[in-house]
């Protein structure tokens, strides 16, 4: 049996959850690797979030946000931005590929977005295989 | 680890939504052997009363005091299963909903990845849940007003069924008047009674009613707080006229000696610098377009002060800003038409005869620029009409959906120019869609009136006569699909039913009242079917074409729908809500202010005698922003805390 890669994905309450569902109401289809977690906003995402879901085995994390500019709480989607790039430093020290932690920002009526950020990392990520965490 | 955690976990089959896709007895199986979990079960409907049924005598019998339903998304029935809680006595936030539905069997083919996912988001589901802690529920009073944006006849319905329950409307329009694109119209489809007859009344109703405060020439500029107890920033713009003193006598339109392309006439008839939009309007009271009026141009004119005989001219007013408190919103903004100029093959703005459907009902009206006589640009009367179908809509490059109304408004066209000038009428349309009461009726009678119909997609409109008795008029190149052949057909006039599209202004108001759209633009409805009103903010409601095109019928009835939601809103008194906000626990805080900053609505202070940060609980909103930064741990938001996505984290990658 093929790969199938593990996926967390972290949405925004206001958009990407929103846009999530939106897939699912419009019956767009995507690959099933990819499994959600609501945020109120993606601002609120601790950086521990994404440790943890890689601690616990994940493939990849997937961090979806409302589109710059239009965050529900005016501009905690810059501060993920700024997490995130923080975050990177010390994914690339654990030994984590910069494929395995993404940022998407999906708007609330943006569904294709969504389902294409999930079919793209899950195809790559099949490619690059598990994750290995150098301790 | 709680471990007095009973944990109640209720699969939901959705019919076939679900169960269709995921193995459902197995994600109950899953479910069962978990930690804490003292039931798991699955039922057809988790939603109806059986289901939360099902809920409530779990709660009784086994003592169960955690719940997770895994069943559709949150944003759905969150409220309906925190309400069976609520029933049980449980508080309602000891409740996780597993989206099993939208973002999994929705989503996915059916087969065991699915299936997996669902054990998966099951699983998540229950972990956190185990964490779940009780929310101090609060009663808020409803503030018994309520905001109508948009003062077409969708707005207008809505505040006057409101009114009618003697309880205050505020109906706010950012043009000089109510009344929107219905005023507009010449006749209405199918019982072509005039759209002013039956309109006006409907507005001086609005004008006279003792419960609705109109404020026309004005915008909504922020929006916070929520179901119950909503502040709304408005901005009155200047009219420059004062409303209290002006008479409505129209002298100031008479004097003013500049002009201006009228919007309500869709541009091909004038008005003055100072207006009323149309004869009718509502309030009577005209304005100023700075744009427009030489005084404001130049500095010199003030003709129109000269004359108004109340004193009623202000050049110095400004524009002023209004604080509204309301306890629920109506959002009826309407829709835009299609600009067909980019289909250039239509020849729309370059062939003078060819016209939007606006335009038209404009040239049919007798309150507009020609009378309600039909002319083409050089004076005549046309004697040939062609009317294409679908301009804009059920197109891959524009729109993919239906606009609903225009093959009737085509048959209207019809029927009016041929009562008006006893010409020929060719009707090109993809497929004639008359849904409505009375309205296939409709299309049989203009069948019989002599109208021609062909089916197929006009390739091109283009200038040049194909004889030279024809060469002043517009061909239509189309294929007849039912002849199978193609066509050329000399006409004098053409109109174009142009596409419905969501306002230009729409994402504006999603932002602004945090709502969702749909795929094509619209402001997205809660359910598609079974609450086209509400929105997935609470106490926020959608009627008429803002939600999706919509005939008069249509709009009206769920203008009356959204108000009567209202009236259930208010008639309620008080709503219960637990506040999703974030708290610091001062043993934990280190004082170094970290969060202070990042706050967006500066709901976070610091307490210089303890040392320790603290959080303002009405200013909060609960983002996490500052949980996420905090580097004690010491901020956790309700609801959503470290704990609860940690247990989340490992559930679903279990």
């Amino acid at each position: 049996m093929s790969f199938e890669p593990k996926i967390v994905a972290f949405l925004c309450n206001w958009c990407s959850y929103a846009g999530a569902d939106l897939a699912g109401t419009s019956r767009m289809k995507c690959a099933p690797n990819v499994v959600g977690i609501r945020l109120m906003c993606s601002g609120g995402l601790e950086p521990a979030y994404v440790l943890k879901a890689f601690k616990e085995g994940a493939d990849g994390v997937l961090v979806c946000g409302c589109n710059l500019g239009d965050c529900h709480y005016t501009d905690g989607n810059y501060k993920t931005l700024r997490r995130m790039s923080l975050l990177r430093k010390y994914l690339d020290q654990m030994g984590i590929e910069e494929a395995r932690a993404r940022l998407q920002w999906v708007c609330a009526s943006c569904a294709d977005d969504f389902t294409e950020a999930v079919d793209k990392m899950t195809s790559e990520l099949k490619e690059l295989g598990p994750a290995k965490i150098k301790v | 680890m709680n471990d007095e955690a009973k944990i109640g976990v209720f699969v939901c089959h959705c019919g076939h939504n679900i169960a269709g896709v995921v193995d459902v007895p197995e994600v109950v199986k899953h479910a069962q052997g978990q930690e804490h979990v003292t039931v798991a079960k699955d039922y057809m409907y988790m939603c109806s009363e059986k289901g939360r049924s099902l809920i409530r005598e779990d709660v009784k019998k086994l003592g169960i005091n955690r719940v997770v339903v895994a069943a559709c998304s949150p944003r759905l029935h969150e409220e309906t299963f925190r309400g069976a809680l609520r029933e049980s006595g449980l508080n309602p936030h000891l409740l996780q909903i597993a989206n099993i539905r939208e973002q999994c069997a929705w989503l996915h083919e059916k087969g065991p990845m699915a299936t997996e996912k669902a054990k998966r988001l099951v699983t998540g589901a229950i972990k956190r849940v185990t964490y779940h802690t009780p929310a101090e529920e609060k009663s808020v009073p409803i503030f018994p007003a309520t905001l109508v944006i948009g003062g077409g006849i969708a707005g207008m319905q809505a505040a006057l069924e409101i009114a009618s329950s003697k309880h205050v409307v505020y109906l706010l329009d950012k043009e000089p008047s109510i009344g929107g694109h219905m005023a507009q119209f010449d006749k209405t489809f199918p019982t072509l009674d005039c759209s002013a007859c039956i309109l006006t009344p409907k507005a001086s109703e609005v004008a006279n009613s003792p419960y609705i405060r109109l404020l026309t020439y004005s915008e909504v500029v922020d929006v916070s707080g929520f179901i119950g107890s909503f502040t709304v920033k408005v901005k009155r713009k200047a009219r420059y006229v004062d409303e209290g003193k002006c008479i409505g006598c129209g002298v100031c339109q008479e004097k003013c000696p500049w002009t201006a392309p009228s919007e309500f006439d869709s541009g091909i008839g004038l008005r003055k610098a100072i207006y009323t939009p149309f004869p009718q309007a509502i309030p009577n009271v005209p304005v100023i377009n700075r744009e427009n009026c030489v005084y404001f141009l130049r500095g010199k004119c003030r003709a129109c002060e000269r004359f108004c005989e109340p004193k009623a001219i202000n050049f110095d007013q400004q524009d002023l800003y209004i604080d509204l408190q309301v306890g629920a919103i109506i959002v009826a903004t309407g829709y835009d038409v299609f600009d067909p100029t980019p289909i250039s093959q239509y020849g729309y703005g370059q062939l003078p005869n060819v016209f939007t459907s606006l335009e038209f009902e404009r040239l049919c009206s007798p309150s507009g620029p020609t009378g309600g006589k039909l002319k083409l640009a050089d004076g005549r009367e046309p004697q040939s009409l062609a009317i294409i179908h679908c301009v804009g809509s059920r197109d891959h490059n524009y729109h993919e959906y239906c606009s609903r109304l225009c093959c009737m408004t085509g048959l209207k066209y019809a029927h009016l120019f041929r009562e008006k000038t006893g010409g020929d009428v060719y009707q090109m349309y993809i497929d004639m869609r008359c849904f409505g009461k009375a309205y296939e009726e409709f299309y049989q009678r203009v069948q019989g009136e002599g109208v021609k119909f062909i089916k197929g997609k006009v390739a091109k409109v283009s200038s040049n006569g194909a004889s030279s008795e024809d060469k002043d008029k517009l061909t239509i190149i189309c294929e007849d699909t039912l002849l199978g052949e193609m066509v050329n057909i000399p006409v004098d006039m053409v109109i174009l039913l142009t596409a419905l599209e969501p306002r230009h202004d729409a994402e504006e108001i999603r932002k602004l009242l945090r709502l969702g759209q749909s795929r094509d633009g619209f402001l997205l409805e809660r359910h598609p079917k079974l609450d086209p009103v509400a929105t997935m903010s609470e106490g926020i409601f959608i009627a008429g074409c803002c939600q999706g095109p919509k005939d008069i019928p249509d709009t009206v009835a769920q203008a009356s729908a959204a108000a009567a939601r209202v009236l259930a809103v208010i008639a309620r008194g008080s709503v219960e809500t637990g506040a999703v906000t974030a708290f610091i626990d001062e043993n934990k805080c280190s004082g170094c202010k970290v969060c202070n900053a990042l706050c967006p609505y500066g709901a976070i202070s610091f307490d210089a005698s303890a040392k320790v940060s603290q959080v303002n609980q009405l200013l909060c909103k609960g983002c996490n922003v500052c949980g996420a930064a905090c580097p004690s741990g010491a901020i956790s938001t309700q609801d959503f805390t470290a704990k609860q996505v940690m247990a989340e984290i490992e559930g679903v990658l279990l």
